[in-house]
């Protein structure tokens, strides 16, 4: 589960958030201004502070927001100059936008705002098109506007180049305010939602803002997105009444309240509109009492009536948005918030707690019960605030480049202030640096704020933070800070019970009420203040000097031991029913605070790396070497009896007509000549009313496979010889228990025989099936031998509990998985999870793991000339709903989840990401099925088809744990000899957005690393592979490959991207570089090895085609290299996704000879890259064989291309 | 990274390798041969050696033949102490194989008890199980029991499955996380120069004030000669299943970990070999 935030604002106007795997409130520290609403998505949190102002948080990430600002330079040639910026009057300008059309000098380029930093100077883009240019970037035309070359011709009159510089947002982790540009906009805000995201992915990181002003007009921010989280203008939008509140749900609700008391909900809002279009009324819950709030989640509709009743709205959809009917519900809240996956918080009226409710699912939208939230807040438990800030990097996972600053570095920078300017260090407190735009506008509007107490106030709460951060003899250090400072501290160090500074500070006016009604700066900052100090000393004895004032008035605040709330938002919260949230029941302990971080951290637990544990370890083997090796040929004193379990399956036969038939099923277990353990499976069948068995040896059965079925559980045996057939034993048990029974039992038994227990071993391959399933195999020495290899058939795979997409390892046990949801995993040393229970899986390092994919189908439909398009086909048509193949039936209805263990998560909803595009309505157009498909129409277009998708969800357990928040493309991680110790390994790795990404800190011992540097590109990246010697390849989105250069130890991150271009009208996929070998993978299928890499060369100079029909490639530490290939014949069958392994491959012959085929179909990627075992040195002469050919498949499946069997 | 469960396999495939000759004062038609074998650890003596005795049968008159016993070095062997304990207890830093002289006669019945079937190894072995879990769980896990499944973990010990064993001996191991560990560790502490058998007391694997307890905390308080002074050479080893575990090892792991199947965690405290 990933870590998320729920924000809350208290009665004081102080911001919090609660991390899901936290257990307290965390002040947001960097703020020294009130807020009144706060309202989160996962990446940012909006606000309104007490100066009505909009405020915005983007929580920091490894990944920087950056925006490539780009302008074209244009020159025409003349015979005089050559080229120069002398233009035709009727040329564009000499700067522009790319069409021309647009006037764009350098100097026009502005900072949309104060949190915008320039990252360079601009620079000229040298490469047009993929491929790198002359000198200078130019291209070249005839005339403008007109296709532009590369070349110069003797017929170009003018050429461009292109001019690049990235701006990044660097106001991150701190509040920053929205500039209003608009002298238009209004009177202040009074309330915002955020929302809208999943109505959109384009352009990424959309979001819709709403916010309602005093006087109860409704405005809508434009162009939020990722790359501009501020947005660019407010909008207003016309209303039937008086807003007083409104809430925006993750999707296409919009509901707000007016002053009257009627509820108005949002028509026509949807992709292309995300404002909408209307408003319809909606009567108030109850006839006689208004409405006063309203909460809108995905599919529900949450409302408070002035009485403080809780409503919620039946029947809301995306079709109805307006719903049916309201229901009552217990409690009195005083506000209530939706968050995600339509989870409710709710501010009780009674106690002004927040309260989560329980239960809700989405067949029970309304859930069952209230439940409080009884955390504490960080000031209640802990007193230096150092310690939560580290808390709450640790707990929001910003790790590194965590950029809150630190209060205790304010403090510094605010002491030598005060020591220089006396009084006026009110100001320099109140606006420490991290809040961007305080500063400038605390002295714009003086008017706002009324500061005529400030003195005291702020000497007061500057007091209680630094005593409480640094202890009095820090602050005694400012040798030179003004009388007040100086007074306090040394009665701090005497602890003196009578302190007179700090009597005026507390005037029985300033404590009397911290309820003021009025939102004031100065009055809340007081409160603040106070209350902060008196929590700090209820509760600790060493810091007695500010118990000493604070004393006389411990009473009053008696009230504040639980916090009253008044705002919360739980539009970042990623939370549902199942979620394991410790927010309940938590008591002021710091023991589960600990507990609480320790969880957090990935690294190995204290117990595992005891010495005791070593020791028992250490000595239990030595005990074995002792008592037991020397004397393996005395007899057992116990015999081992055979052992059967039975049971009754389905099994595939092998004769046609292939069917299902039923057999009995039997595995006879006993002991083996050298006391390990053995097997033989039995399959029991009638055949012509005559019983017969089939047999395998369990010491021969190579790997037992999970078959995706929707409608059986099915499994697959294979030995060596099912392998060549491509023909498994394929057998379905009665229920999905009782299939995981048997592979729990066949596995172990099938392990016992080989004598392998535990976690795979450093050196393991490690490979994954189309269905996301993980397999291990443990290599033998010989697997890379000369020249008689281990056949890759024999190689013995187990199964490890989990579900990926893609997994990367090497030598010394850093293993890394990224799921189909792009969700980063790191191994953790375990084994078993999933479907191993008991000993086939370990007690530690086993975790739940989920997943998320998306099931495709489409619908098609037909043109005629009376009715036009219509869901009403020919006869020889493919069926209207159907798979991508058009072959099966696929309706809304009657499509299920891959398999059962997977679950719905999400409705059909039209999917627009389809290659060739779409229409606005998700349309792809052809002349005929099947075709290719654009996505718009044209007259000789006579059917269309649009893919819809639905999310489905897997939840199993496995040895991995989750390395958030970045989600990953692809990952590789430095292929290094067994034996070397390597400090901090090196490990790259692709966003799912394309952004080249280095982790820090990754070693044995953290494997998970610390954090993330972004390494600037000015493409998408798609695939990335780093070399034992450091060399980093990578694969950007437009099918070539770069080069980095100066990566070391030193330099991590390298310092340039040398442009590769691909192999000719190819575009590449994929990379994977060995020792000094680098192969990759293109669209088409084929593999290409890099010639000419020499050290002093790296780059190589061509590539060279090895094989087509390649699917991935994994090249390891050895140079060894293997593929999943496309297509494999075996005597039996076919086989789509079978790994293979590059036969002859020498240090003087990297390209190798021939294929050698192993396990599959159906699988999907392999990593060979923790095997550096070298194997045993014997010297032949090369074998060569003619016969054996270069390609995965031979010559003769041709027959097989045109229809490619989807594995 | 090896795994807690590697420890259970291990404490489980513990083996002593074992040469049995027969006693000379037996009465033997011809010379008896030795007879080598691996015996479990974890196991009782006359749990398995069935074979050692249908091997000096063959030598033997019937009428020369009673009760067979086991003797080292003069020390009759208590077939209803684990197999590990006697050996680590009288012969562990020895040269291997351990060599059991096996009579037939003279069966000592003032140091050991007799034993006609493997019934009675059954029997003794359950109330082992049951006095454990009365300490761990106030009874509560072994009562919860099926007959059947007493049966599992005696067939377990009887056949050497440890699969099968330890199948349900998982739940004889459970413990909620609130309460830290068992109620009591079951126990028992063998000292070779001490008259008593062994030591056996109520202690529990966490103090009161929330500290866990380790292996040093139980004997400081079991047997506080067995402790190293500071300065002195060691005089005792503190011994479980042949290795020497720290003594700030948490007691409450041992107790999981390295107990035997009869769910007791057997402490051998032998002087420090001299040499």
């Amino acid at each position: 589960m990933p870590v998320s935030l729920l924000w809350a604002v208290d009665v004081y106007g102080r911001v919090y958030s609660l991390s899901t795997a936290g257990q307290q409130w965390e002040q947001c520290h960097d703020t020294q201004m009130e807020f009144k609403r706060v309202t989160a998505a996962q990446q940012c949190c909006w606000g309104i502070a007490c100066d009505n102002n909009i405020y915005l948080n983007v929580h920091a990430s490894d990944l920087p927001i950056r925006y490539q600002e780009e302008t074209y330079e244009n020159q025409r040639w003349n015979p005089v100059d050559g080229f120069s910026e002398r233009l035709l009057p009727s040329d564009r300008w000499q700067w522009s936008d790319v069409t021309g059309l647009q006037h764009q000098p350098m100097d026009s380029f502005q900072l949309p705002s104060h949190s915008w930093e320039w990252e360079g100077d601009w620079y000229a883009d040298e490469n047009f098109e993929g491929e790198p240019t002359e000198k200078g970037g130019w291209s070249y035309a005839i005339d403008f506007p007109a296709t532009y070359t590369k070349d110069k011709k003797w017929n170009s009159c003018v050429r461009r180049r292109r001019w690049l510089r990235y701006r990044r947002y660097k106001a991150m982790d701190t509040w920053a305010k929205i500039p209003s540009q608009q002298s238009s906009l209004p009177d202040p805000f009074s309330d915002i939602s955020c929302g809208g995201w999943e109505i959109n992915e384009e352009p990424r990181g959309r979001l819709s803002l709403w916010a309602v002003s005093l006087q109860g007009k409704v405005w809508f921010r434009e162009g939020i997105y990722h790359h501009n989280p501020e947005g660019c203008l407010w909008e207003e939008v016309p209303l039937p009444g008086e807003v007083v509140q409104i809430s925006c749900g993750p999707g296409d609700l919009v509901w707000a309240v007016l002053w009257e008391g009627q509820l108005i909900v949002r028509e026509g809002v949807g992709r292309d509109c995300p404002k909408g279009t209307s408003w319809t009324v909606v009567d108030s819950p109850s006839p006689g009492v208004g409405a006063i709030h309203v909460a809108v989640g995905n599919n529900v509709v949450w409302a408070l009536t002035k009485d403080n009743k809780v409503w919620f709205r039946r029947g809301v959809n995306s079709h109805n948005p307006c719903g049916s009917g309201w229901l009552n519900m217990v409690g009195q809240m005083i506000m209530v918030n939706v968050g995600l996956n339509d989870q409710v918080f709710a501010i009780s009226c009674e106690d002004r707690a927040v309260y989560f409710r329980q239960g809700v699912t989405s067949s029970e939208l309304s859930g069952k019960t209230w439940k409080a939230i009884t955390v504490p807040r960080d000031r209640d438990r802990s007193h230096s605030s150092a310690s939560t800030n580290s808390l709450q990097s640790a707990g929001c996972y910003f790790c590194g480049e965590v950029r809150t600053q630190s209060v205790v570095s304010d403090v510094e920078s605010d002491t030598d202030k005060v020591s220089t300017d006396g009084a006026s260090c009110l100001v320099t407190f109140t606006s420490p640096e991290s809040f961007a735009d305080a500063p400038a506008d605390l002295s714009d509007q003086p008017d706002e704020t009324p500061k005529p107490r400030i003195p005291k106030v702020t000497s007061d709460s500057f007091i209680s933070e630094l005593v409480s951060d640094r202890g009095p003899g820090r602050a005694a250090a400012g040798s030179a800070a003004p009388a007040v400072l100086e007074e306090e501290t040394c009665i701090s160090a005497e602890g003196e019970v009578k302190d007179p500074c700090a009597g005026v500070a507390l005037s029985p006016s300033q404590s009397g009420g911290p309820l003021d009604p009025q939102w004031s700066n100065v009055d809340l900052e007081e409160a603040q203040a106070q209350t902060g100090a008196v929590l700090d000393t209820a509760e600790t004895s060493s810091l007695s000097s500010v118990a000493t004032y604070t004393l006389a008035i411990e009473d009053q605040y008696v009230v504040d031991e639980h916090p009253l709330w008044a705002w919360v938002s739980g539009g970042g919260c990623s939370v549902d029913s199942h979620s394991q949230l410790s927010w309940f029941n938590c008591s002021l302990n710091t023991s589960s605070l600990i507990q609480s971080v320790q969880s957090m951290s990935l690294s190995v637990t204290p117990a595992q790396t005891a010495a005791w544990r070593k020791q028992i370890f250490e000595q239990l083997s030595e005990r074995t070497k002792r008592e037991i090796d020397n004397f393996r040929h005395f007899e057992q004193a116990i015999e081992q009896s055979v052992w059967v379990k039975k049971g009754t399956m389905q099994w595939w036969r092998d004769w046609k007509p292939h069917k299902w038939i039923d057999v009995h099923f039997a595995l006879e277990q006993f002991s083996g000549p050298e006391g390990n353990k053995d097997g033989i499976l039995f399959i029991y069948y009638n055949f012509c009313e005559e019983k017969k068995y089939l047999h395998a040896f369990v010491n021969e059965v190579t790997i037992l496979v999970p078959v995706l079925s929707d409608s059986k559980h099915t499994f697959a045996i294979y030995t060596p010889e099912r392998t060549k057939q491509r023909w498994p034993i394929r057998l379905a048990a009665a229920t999905e228990l009782e299939m995981h029974d048997w592979l729990a039992l066949l596995s172990m038994s099938c392990c016992d025989s080989r004598g392998i227990h535990g976690p795979p071993s450093k050196q393991a391959i490690w490979s994954i099936t189309c269905k996301g399933d993980i397999f291990v195999s443990e290599p033998s020495p010989s697997l890379e031998a000369m020249p008689y290899p281990t056949p890759c058939d024999q190689m013995f795979w187990r199964q490890v509990g989990g579900h990926l997409r893609m997994v990367e390892c090497n030598s010394v046990g850093i293993v890394w998985g990224i799921g189909y949801d792009h969700t980063a995993w790191v191994y953790t040393g375990g084994y078993g999870g999933g479907f191993f229970q008991g000993l086939a899986s370990s007690t530690d390092n086993i975790y739940t793991q989920s997943d998320v994919k998306s099931v495709y189908i489409y619908e098609n439909q037909r043109w005629n000339p009376v009715t036009g398009y219509t869901n009403r086909g020919l006869p020889t048509d493919r069926y209207m709903w159907s798979d991508a193949s058009g072959l099966q039936e696929c309706s809304k209805t009657n499509t299920k989840p891959p398999s059962p263990q997977w679950t719905w998560v999400s409705d059909w909803a039209i999917d627009y990401s389809v290659s060739g595009g779409t229409d606005r309505e998700g349309w792809q157009y052809a002349a005929d099925f099947p075709a290719s498909y654009h996505g718009y129409k044209t007259m000789k277009d006579f059917v269309r088809r649009r893919r819809w998708a639905r999310k489905c969800k897997l939840t199993t357990t496995g040895p991995w744990q989750e390395i958030p928040p970045i989600p990953l493309s692809d990952v590789t991680i430095l292929p290094c000899g067994a034996q070397s110790n390597v400090d901090a390994v090196p490990l790259w790795a692709i966003s799912n957005k394309g952004d080249v990404l280095c982790r820090l800190g990754v070693t044995t011992l953290t494997p998970a690393g610390s954090s993330w540097l972004h390494v600037g590109t000015d493409q998408p990246f798609k695939s990335i592979s780093i070399g034992a010697a450091s060399q980093v390849w990578a694969i950007a989105k437009d099918g070539s490959a770069f080069y980095r250069g100066s990566v070391s130890s030193q330099s991590p991150a390298g310092d340039s991207w040398y442009h590769i271009p691909s192999p000719s009208k190819q575009k590449l996929k994929q990379v994977s570089v060995g020792r000094t070998s680098l192969y990759a993978v293109d669209e088409n299928g084929n593999l290409w090895y890099r010639q000419g890499q020499t050290p002093r060369y790296p780059q190589g100079s061509s590539w060279e085609h090895i094989s087509n029909n390649v699917r991935k490639v994994s090249v390891g530490p050895l140079d060894q290299v293997w593929i999943i290939a496309d297509k494999v014949q075996g005597s039996h069958s076919l086989s789509c996704g079978t790994v293979c392994h590059r036969l002859g491959v020498q240090p003087m012959e990297p390209k190798g000879q021939s294929w050698d085929y192993g396990i599959g179909g159906g699988w999907d990627h392999i990593t060979v890259r923790g095997n550096s075992i070298e194997p045993p040195r014997v010297h032949l002469c090369p074998q060569t064989d003619p016969s054996v050919s270069r390609s995965p498949l031979p010559v003769r499946n041709t027959e097989f291309d045109s229809n490619a069997v989807e594995s | 990274m090896a795994d807690d469960k590697d420890v259970l396999r291990d404490v489980w495939f513990g083996r002593i390798p074992t040469c049995f000759t027969l006693n000379q004062d037996e009465v033997t038609e011809r010379e008896a041969e030795p007879y080598y074998l691996l015996l479990p650890r974890v196991s009782y003596l006359t749990l398995v050696t069935d074979k050692v005795k249908k091997h000096f049968l063959k030598v033997m008159k019937a009428e020369d033949v009673e009760e067979m016993w086991f003797e080292y070095e003069g020390t009759p062997l208590k077939w209803h102490y684990p197999i590990g304990v006697l050996f680590d207890l009288h012969a562990s830093n020895t040269v291997l194989p351990w060599s059991i002289t096996v009579h037939f006669k003279n069966f000592p019945d003032r140091d050991l008890l007799h034993c006609p079937s493997s019934s009675i190894v059954e029997a003794h072995f359950m109330s082992s199980i049951k006095e454990a879990d009365a300490l761990k769980h106030k009874s509560q896990v072994v009562n919860d029991m099926q007959k059947k499944d007493h049966k599992q973990l005696w067939m377990g010990l009887q056949n050497d499955k440890f699969d099968q064993f330890w199948a349900m001996n998982r739940k004889l191991m459970e413990y909620s996380t609130e309460d830290g560990g068992f109620r009591y560790i079951p126990f028992r502490i063998y000292q070779t120069m001490s008259d008593r058998p062994f030591i056996q007391k109520l202690f529990r694997p966490v103090s009161p004030d929330g500290n866990v307890h380790t292996l040093g905390d139980l004997l400081k308080e079991m047997d506080p000669t067995a402790l190293p002074n500071d300065g002195e050479p060691k005089r005792y080893q503190v011994v479980i299943h042949g290795i020497e575990p720290l003594l700030e090892t948490p007691l409450q792991w041992l107790s999981e970990h390295l107990s035997h199947p009869d769910n007791f965690l057997h402490i051998c405290i032998i002087p420090t070999p001299t040499d």
